[in-house]
């Protein structure tokens, strides 16, 4: 069974501290200043940082080493880990291979559809999906076995996070499928960005009422919004996305040089109400390209200075 | 039943194109269903193609035969003659259809005029839809009766994954999220909450991964 913490995050988690987290995504290309540059940038503005896995199917610098370019600047990573493009063997070998590295956390996903990325024409693997992962770390962490059974020499130990849309529908399942990546092992929830307060406290309300808020770390995640045309274009095309009329109304309402600063106050009333839920944990701020304002985020939100 | 459709006339006329004596086969079971490889379509096939070879000042004679079925070796036996007068089989059934005639006649070119893509149910006039990918293991008794290995985009055995929109899946805008056809049959059924239950890593051994997979039915064989 778990008993020491695996990782800085889950030890600030289980003090009941509310974590900031934040996330880097590896460059195209094999140049590692750029993930040391990006960790600089969030550096002791955040407790740990995401490092995305080939996002939106897109050919980048693996999250494994870029990850480790990050714990080798003293920041604290999680590994994004999706089953889209290994199978069984090749993602439990990158398991025990992270945490040799010295990964101590990981977020389990399916990933997007390689369809969306620059490379359509690839085969899609979805050999196990993110719950079987989720479940294949909480085997290895608490029966020191891989999926055969076999016994692993030293078995990773490491905190299991997954990732929940509230927007997504149909709306009641939501809250069930959370129950299931909990019941499977996931320590921690890091949700799509939130917008919708309204609805995102609605699933919040239904998920304490499962009793689903005492079991897991919810960590609410934001976006500050760049521009009015930022905002109409995730409305529209990113799956899985809720943005109310109200915020696009905002966003489009002020002169274009008004608009970044706009967005990042957005995020900032965003981000006080969620301090105020009951459940929310913590914060993960997908601030994409654009991670120099994320220290002045958690700065202007009083989360200055990380434990 | 397999669902095909008939590949492109160009790749088709840049296929053939070596050829003077061609025969058009048709099949009459699946790819006649769905309107590929029938006697209709070998008809409409060979004039297209007498058309084309006219225009371009190609010398080409072709002959139209249909079988029952081309994956069985009784039926494609009818069509020996007629692949005999000609040098090559331009074959409208499915890619075990092709298979099998290339077997039957080694010494021909046998093509392929249909891309297979599918064992799917006739929805509606004129529109088919993938259900079942042959995986070996019909799992449809843990899903409601509906295949998310082969109607969910990412295969998920948990879903529905974060992009479902609307009952549509995220990366078709107009098919239907499989997971959410699986949660509408077990709300209908009233046990929604049979979904909680976790679903294992799929066995894929008796799927194709496993290489060419073979029936032996021990009562039937001679
Ligand atoms: S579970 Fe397998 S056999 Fe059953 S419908 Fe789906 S793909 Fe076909
Ligand atoms: S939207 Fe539905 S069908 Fe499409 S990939 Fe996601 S779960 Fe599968």
């Amino acid at each position: 069974m778990k008993t020491e913490p695996a990782s800085r995050l889950e030890r600030l988690l289980s003090q009941g501290r509310f974590v900031v987290t934040a996330e880097c995504g590896p460059p195209r290309g094999a140049n590692g200043d750029v993930i040391r540059r990006k960790g600089a940038l969030l550096k002791g503005a955040v407790d740990a940082v995401n490092v995305t896995d080939n996002q939106t199917a897109i050919v980048r610098m693996s999250s494994i080493a870029a990850a480790k370019h990050l714990l080798d600047s003293g920041i604290e990573p999680v590994m994004q880990m999706v089953t889209r493009d290994r199978n069984r063997i090749a993602l439990q070998s990158d398991i025990l291979g992270a945490y040799a590295l010295g990964i101590r956390n990981i977020l389990c996903l399916s990933g997007d559809h390689q369809s969306f990325g620059s490379q359509p024409d690839a085969l899609n693997v979805f050999d196990i999906d993110s719950m079987n992962l989720i479940r294949t770390v909480r085997t290895m962490r608490e029966g020191g076995t891989d999926m055969s059974g076999h016994p692993l020499d030293d078995p990773p130990k490491m905190f299991i996070g997954a990732a929940a849309n509230p927007f997504a529908d149909p709306f009641e399942y939501r809250v069930l499928r959370l129950a299931k990546k909990i019941d499977a092992g996931a320590d921690f929830i890091q949700t799509q960005c939130i917008y919708n307060l309204e609805r995102f406290k609605k699933w919040m309300e239904m998920a304490s009422g499962e009793g689903l808020t005492e079991k897991v770390h919810i960590l609410a995640g934001v976006t500050p919004l760049k521009s009015a045309g930022m905002a109409k274009y995730m409305a529209r095309n990113v799956a899985g996305m809720d943005i109310p009329e109200a915020i696009l109304r905002r966003m489009a309402g002020v002169p274009k040089e008004n608009a970044a600063g706009e967005g990042i106050a957005i995020c900032l009333e965003t981000i006080a109400a969620l301090r105020e839920m009951p459940g929310v944990h913590g914060i993960h701020i997908m601030a994409i390209e654009w991670e120099e304002q994320v220290r002045p985020i958690v700065e202007q939100a009083r989360l200055l200075p990380r434990p | 039943m397999i669902v095909g459709e008939q590949k492109p006339i160009k790749e088709i006329l840049n296929m053939t194109a070596p050829h003077h004596r061609l025969l058009v086969l048709g099949c009459g079971t699946c790819v006649k269903t769905c309107f590929a490889g029938g006697e209709d379509e070998v008809a409409a096939l060979a004039s297209l193609l007498r058309l084309a070879s006219r225009k371009d000042g190609r010398s080409l004679h072709i002959e139209e035969f249909t079988v029952e079925r081309q994956c069985e070796d009784a039926f494609i036996a009818e069509a020996a003659e007629a692949v005999a007068r000609n040098e090559a089989v331009l074959s409208l059934a499915c890619g075990a259809g092709v298979q099998a005639v290339a077997r039957r006649f080694p010494r021909f070119r046998v093509l392929p005029g249909v891309n297979t893509t599918f064992l799917g149910v006739l929805e509606h006039r004129g529109v088919f839809t993938e259900e079942c990918s042959g995986c070996g293991d019909c799992q449809l008794a843990l899903f409601g009766g509906v295949c998310p290995f082969s109607r969910c985009a990412k295969k998920l055995l948990n879903g529905p994954c974060g992009g479902s929109r609307n009952g549509k899946c995220e990366v078709h805008a107009d098919t239907d999220c499989v997971w959410h056809l699986i949660i509408e049959r077990f709300t209908a059924l009233g046990r929604l909450n049979d979904l909680r239950t976790y679903v294992p890593p799929k066995n894929w051994q008796p799927s194709l991964s496993g290489g060419p997979r073979k029936l032996i039915r021990e009562d039937h064989t001679l």
